[in-house]
Parts: C-alpha cells; structure tokens; sequence
C-alpha cells in the first residue's frame, strides 16, 4: 500500500469520529411517527419515489410489498411510483453505476432499506430539516445533523433555503439543531408543511426498515392472549396436582 | 386400544430401557418439594435450547454464509420469507434471552450452593455448558455481517493476539483464516454455529442432565434430601419430577413466554441491547464504528478487559474472571450450602457481587471514558475480592488470618495504584480507593469485630 493510500484509509477510518465530535452538540428532535397513519404512509411513498430513489436505492424492498402493505392498487403503484423498465416483483433499485455515483457525490450514496433502523426516526427527521447555505461546500449547503454532507439539499424547491441565525456570543447555544436555523428563502411549501411531508416520508422509511412492524403488533396482541389462557389452564393444573403437596 | 399400546410399549421395552429412562428421569426421579422460583430457570434454559435450534434450523434454509450476500439474505428473510422476521426475532431475542435465564440459573447455584460437594462435576458441566454457549452467540452475532458483528469479531479476535511468544499473532490468524475478518471467517464461524457447537451443548446439556439425575437436585435450604428416606427408600422430602415438577415447570413456562413474546412482537431490537443500530448498516471494513461494544451478555468480561490498559494483562485478568468461576467448589468449602444459614456478611457478599456484575456488565456498553474506566477498574477489584472473601469464610479462621487478608488486599491494591498512578486523575484515584478500601475492611474485619459472620442452624428437613 502506497503512504498516499495508508494515510487516505487512515483518514476515512477517522472521519466517523471527527463528524460525531463535530455534530455532538446537537440532539435529534422528535419526528412523531405514526404507523398506522396509511394516508401519511403512501405520501411519504410518493415523496420517496419521486426525491430519494433517484440516488439512493431501497435494494431489499419489492414495489408490489410495498403496494400491498399500504393499500395502494399495483395499477396506482406503476403508474406513479414506478419507472416504466420495472416490474412489480422487482426491488427499488437505482439505475446508475455505483463508480459514478462515488465521482459525483464523493461517496456512494447509502442504501436507505433499513437506514431508519441503523439511523433511528428521529435523527433521520432532524437531518432532513437541518440543511442549511454553506457557500464552501461543493453544493452550496451543509447540515447541521451530519457536518459536510455529500448530499445536496434536495428539498431546497419545498423547503426554500435557511440559513445560520447569528448568535450572541453569551447566548446559550440550544441542544435543538432546528432553533439554529432560519429561513432566508421560502420553498413552495410552508414550514408547517414542509415538517409534516418530512414526517411523512420519516414515516415511510421506519415502514421501509421493517414492513413486518405494521403486523407484528396486531400479532403479538394475540399470541399474549393466547399465552395468558395457557397460564391460566397451567396453573390451574399446578394446583390441581400440588394439593397433596405439603 | 390400551391393550394394544401396552403391547407396544412392551415390545419397546423388550429391546430399549424406554420405561426405565422414563421413570429413572422423570416419574421415579425425586426432586425436592421445595423448589422456588429460583429453580425454573433450568427448564427454561431448555425450552431455550429447543427454540434456538428449531429457528436456527429454519434460518438456515434462507440464510447465505456468504460476505457478499449474507446482509442481504437477512433481509431477504425479514421481508421475503413467509414468518422470516418472526423465525428470526425468536432466535435474536433467544439469544439474549438465553443469556438472561443462564445467568439467573447460575446464580442461583450460588445463592444455594448448588456446586458444592457432591455437585461439583455438574458445576464445572455447566460451566462448560456456559463457555460453549458464549462461543456459541459469539460466532452467531458475526453471521448478519453488519458493522457490529464485524468489528466484534475483529476486536475479540484480536484479544488472542496479546498472548506472548508469537502465538498469539499465528492464533488468531488461524481463527480468522486470514489477515482480517473476512469471507473465510465467516464461512467458519457460519459451520461452527450450526453444526460444531451445537452438537457440543447438545453432548453436554446431557451430561448435565445425568450428572444431575445422578446426585440429585439441590434446593433452597441446602438439605441433602436423600439423606431423609422412607421405608420405599424414597426421600421423605421429594415429590416425583413428573408430574409435580413437569406441571410446574409448564406454568413457569408459560410466564416466560408471555415476556419472551412481548420482546419479539413489541421490542425486538429490546433499544439496541438486543439488535444493535449499527449492526444495520453492512460490514465496511474500511469505516470503523465510533464505539465498538459486543452484545450485553459478554461485557461483563469485556469491562474488566477495558479496566486495564495493559492488553496482555486485561486478558488474562478476563480469563482470570472466568476460571474462578469454574473452581467455585474449591475456593468455596463451606460446609453450610445454603445462603439461608450463612452469616449476614456472607449474604451481602453475594448480593454486592451480584450488583458489581451487573454493574460491570453496564460499564462495558458504556464509552470508556475517564471516570467509567476507573470505576471499571474498581468493579474488576470487587469481582475478583469477591472469590479470595468467599475463601477466607469456608471455615473458621483466627483473626490473624483476617488481619493478614485485610493487609495483603490494601498492599496489592495500593501496588496496582502506584504503578497505574497519573497525576492527571489522583483525585479520582483516591475517591474511587475508598470502594474496595470499605470492601476489604467489611468483609476482612467485619468477622473479628463483629458477631455478624456467623451461621445459623441449618434444619434437619427442608422447610416448605
């Protein structure tokens, strides 16, 4: 391995720790995810197809899976959320090389199936609504959730652009990266609106990192029910034997 | 009809001790009338077992040993297999769940003194059992081939490399089967999970099962049952297993599962104690995670691994943690088995070991930051105090003796201090010295200057 290569590879291993050292001050605001909201779950679908799948992959979820689940019909499903090269049975896969992804962006963007699992709802919520005008990063914004981000802001047609508010120097800096922020430029969307479609499309990524959760739930409701008559009927015949116990 | 199943049963009999196994262990095996609730967690351990290897056995009709595809095959069977998520929650939270039962288990025989005499063959069975088990989880966490299960390994493997002499270097790479964690390691630890380990616990589970059916259960008041028979030469105080034990168990069962369910259907990742974050994210081994912390059932270990900064030191001081254990009997010569009769000090002791585990457990998910390290390093103090404590009360001793103990602990404690001594944190030092410091003078001192050491009378009977 050429010094260049060691100290590169060296660097990289480092960059987790120096991003979380730089972005530790700031604590992940509560996203209020609702999964049994299928209305907000199949707007979040759409937000999803239409902004995120165009980089990022979902490689382990099957576009006919995700109709079913959230009750939009296969016929909805490939006319708005699916290209026209794809098949139902297919998983949401992106069409271009992981090679130029890394030129572009300086890193393969991350598959998202099961990022609301390795992330948590809540950070993915306050990253998605902490972009903020950086004029020295290649794209013209950063995050405050994840400093130097490799991914452009691109909500900024929705959201509008914000920018650091200027603090006093005695201010107390406040843990909630959103109180940092202020918007310079208006989107299309309002910023009541603008929170509630990130919540919609947190929403759907929790669904996405797990799509057995909209029915383990009901399930476990029933197999404790059931488990509580065994017990019921094995004490009952505990008691029953032990009588002559003394 | 009932003729003929006799009939059966008499052919079978005729050619394989089907009958005599069934009453030798079960319907003719006499076990104490007064077990607790301390002594479900042996059933349950194997109900544990059953689940881990039935779903074990599903999981591996999907699963790819593979490190191009095994992320994506666990995934495959959270989404695509028919009752996939629900096989692997049962065998994720197993697992811990596993854990949990055997350490109740084992501290169960500590409360009762279950490894003392006649029982110490099945203590060091079980102790075998619970290494083989930690392998075991060890080499099943590597499979989902996320971050943690990665970097785990690669740090546990590690841990071979502080042995001396070169053989820890060539150790670990015949363990790894390659400069790194790689396909090859996985594809190893893949064979000894499904097939390798499990037929060692399934071999020792029964020699734990004949050992025990061999000396007979202890329980909570120590009494050795067999020592009270009736005319029949049955224990006075024993209750046929089946059907008393086998109907009770069913109950305990039963509550078990309500909680086991609870965690699998409502809480499986148990807040990342069970399923870590990271370990969602596939193996990268260019990107290290910002802390690596194995699963909760080995941080016990791990803490006092991490308390000492020399490396070769903090693994033999782990392995150290280990074989104490599996030499309890012998440090433990007590004649009175019970926690019950024993003195007041002797029951705090095992109460506070109880807490310093736990504690150091807590310690070892924990970033080891400066005060965390040295309380970490205080806890280790306390674990290992705990087994020379054990010692010194297995018999009466004068109170030199005591005054001796008192004065070789605060010499080796104050040796290790010095030579760990940092300027930067002598406060801390000192602070956290007053621990083992007010350990050692309780538990050395305590019997000289107080009555609080001594026994109680240990009954004829067990009571009920």
């Amino acid at each position: 391995m050429s010094l260049k290569k060691t100290i590169a590879v060296a660097l990289f291993a480092l960059l987790p720790a120096l991003v979380s050292a730089a972005g530790g001050a700031y604590k992940p605001v509560s996203a209020r995810v609702d999964l049994s909201d299928a209305a907000s779950l199949q707007r979040g679908a759409k937000l999803f197809v239409n902004y995120c799948l165009s980089c990022h992959s979902a490689e382990f979820m099957r576009y006919g899976r995700m109709g079913e689940d959230l009750g939009i019909s296969e016929d909805q499903v490939k006319a708005n959320l699916m290209f026209a090269s794809k098949k139902i049975g297919d998983t949401m896969e992106v069409a271009f090389a992981r090679a130029d992804a890394q030129e572009w962006f300086g890193v393969v963007p991350p598959d998202l199936s099961v990022i609301a699992r390795a992330r948590g709802e809540d950070w993915l919520y306050t990253y998605l609504m902490a972009f903020y005008k950086d004029p020295s990063r290649p794209f013209g914004v950063n995050n405050l959730m994840f400093p130097s981000v490799g991914m452009p802001h691109v909500f900024e047609e929705l959201q509008g652009v914000q920018r650091l508010k200027e603090v006093a120097a005695d201010a107390h800096p406040s843990s909630n990266p959103l109180d940092a922020l202020e918007l310079e430029t208006p989107g299309t969307r309002s910023a009541g609106q603008f929170s509630k479609d990130m919540r919609d499309l947190v929403n759907y990524l929790v669904y996405l990192g797990e799509p057995a959760k909209l029915e383990r739930y009901g399930l476990g409701v029933k197999v404790i029910l059931f488990l509580l008559v065994f017990l019921y009927a094995a004490r009952k015949l505990k008691n029953e034997y032990w009588k002559d116990v003394h | 009809m009932l003729n003929q199943l006799i009939g059966v049963r008499d052919w079978v009999d005729a050619r394989f001790p089907l009958t005599k196994l069934w009453n030798e262990h079960l319907a003719e095996y006499y076990a104490p009338k007064n077990f607790n609730f301390w002594y479900y967690f042996g059933a349950l351990s194997l109900v544990l077992l059953v689940n881990q290897l039935l779903t074990g056995i599903w999981l591996t009709m999907h699963y790819k040993p593979d490190a191009n595809l095994a992320f994506a095959s666990v995934e495959y069977i959270m989404r695509d297999v028919p009752w996939g998520y629900l096989i692997r929650y049962m065998h994720s939270t197993g697992a811990s769940a596993f854990f949990v039962v055997i350490y109740l288990h084992m501290f169960r025989g500590l409360l009762y003194g279950s490894y003392k005499q006649p029982r110490e063959l099945l203590w060091l069975v079980g102790m075998a059992l619970y290494m083989a088990l930690m392998a075991e989880a060890f080499m099943g966490y590597l499979l989902p081939w996320g971050q943690m299960s990665f970097w785990g390994a690669q740090v546990i493997i590690s841990l071979f490399g502080a042995l001396p002499f070169g053989i820890g270097e060539a150790l670990s790479l015949w363990i790894r089967g390659d400069y790194v964690v790689s396909d090859a390691t996985l594809n190893r630890f893949f064979a000894l999970h499904v097939v390798a380990l499990p037929l060692v616990l399934l071999g020792l589970v029964a020699a734990h099962l004949i050992a025990l059916h061999e000396v007979g259960s202890n329980n909570p008041d120590g009494v050795e049952i067999k020592k009270n028979k009736n005319e029949d030469g049955i224990p006075k105080d024993g209750i046929p297993f089946h059907p008393y034990y086998t109907v009770k168990d069913l109950m305990g069962i039963g509550v078990f599962l309500i909680g086991f369910a609870a965690v699998v259907f409502f809480a499986p990742e148990f807040f990342g104690w069970f399923l870590e974050r990271d370990n969602f994210i596939p193996a990268d081994p260019l990107k290290t995670p910002e802390h690596i912390v194995p699963l909760w059932y080995f941080t016990p270990f791990y803490a006092i691994l991490r308390a000492i900064p020399d490396k070769l030191t903090g693994v033999l001081a782990m392995g150290a943690s280990i074989f104490f254990l599996f030499v309890l009997p012998w440090l433990d010569r007590h004649p009175i088995k019970s926690f019950r009769y024993r003195s007041p000090l002797f029951r705090l002791l095992l109460w506070v070991f109880a807490v310093v585990f736990v504690t150091l457990g807590y310690l070892g998910t924990q970033p080891a930051t400066q005060v965390a390290s040295e309380i970490g390093l205080r806890a280790a103090e306390l674990y290992f105090m705990f087994f020379l404590i054990l010692w010194l009360y297995s018999d009466e001793r004068s109170a030199a003796i005591h005054f001796q103990t008192f004065v070789v602990l605060v010499i080796v404690m104050l040796a290790i201090d010095v030579i760990r001594y940092d300027e930067a944190k002598s406060g801390l030092i000192m602070l956290s010295a007053l621990l083992p410091l007010g350990y050692m003078f309780v538990f050395t001192l305590g019997p000289v200057f107080t009555r609080l050491n001594e026994s109680r009378a240990v009954p004829e009977r067990v009571t009920s």
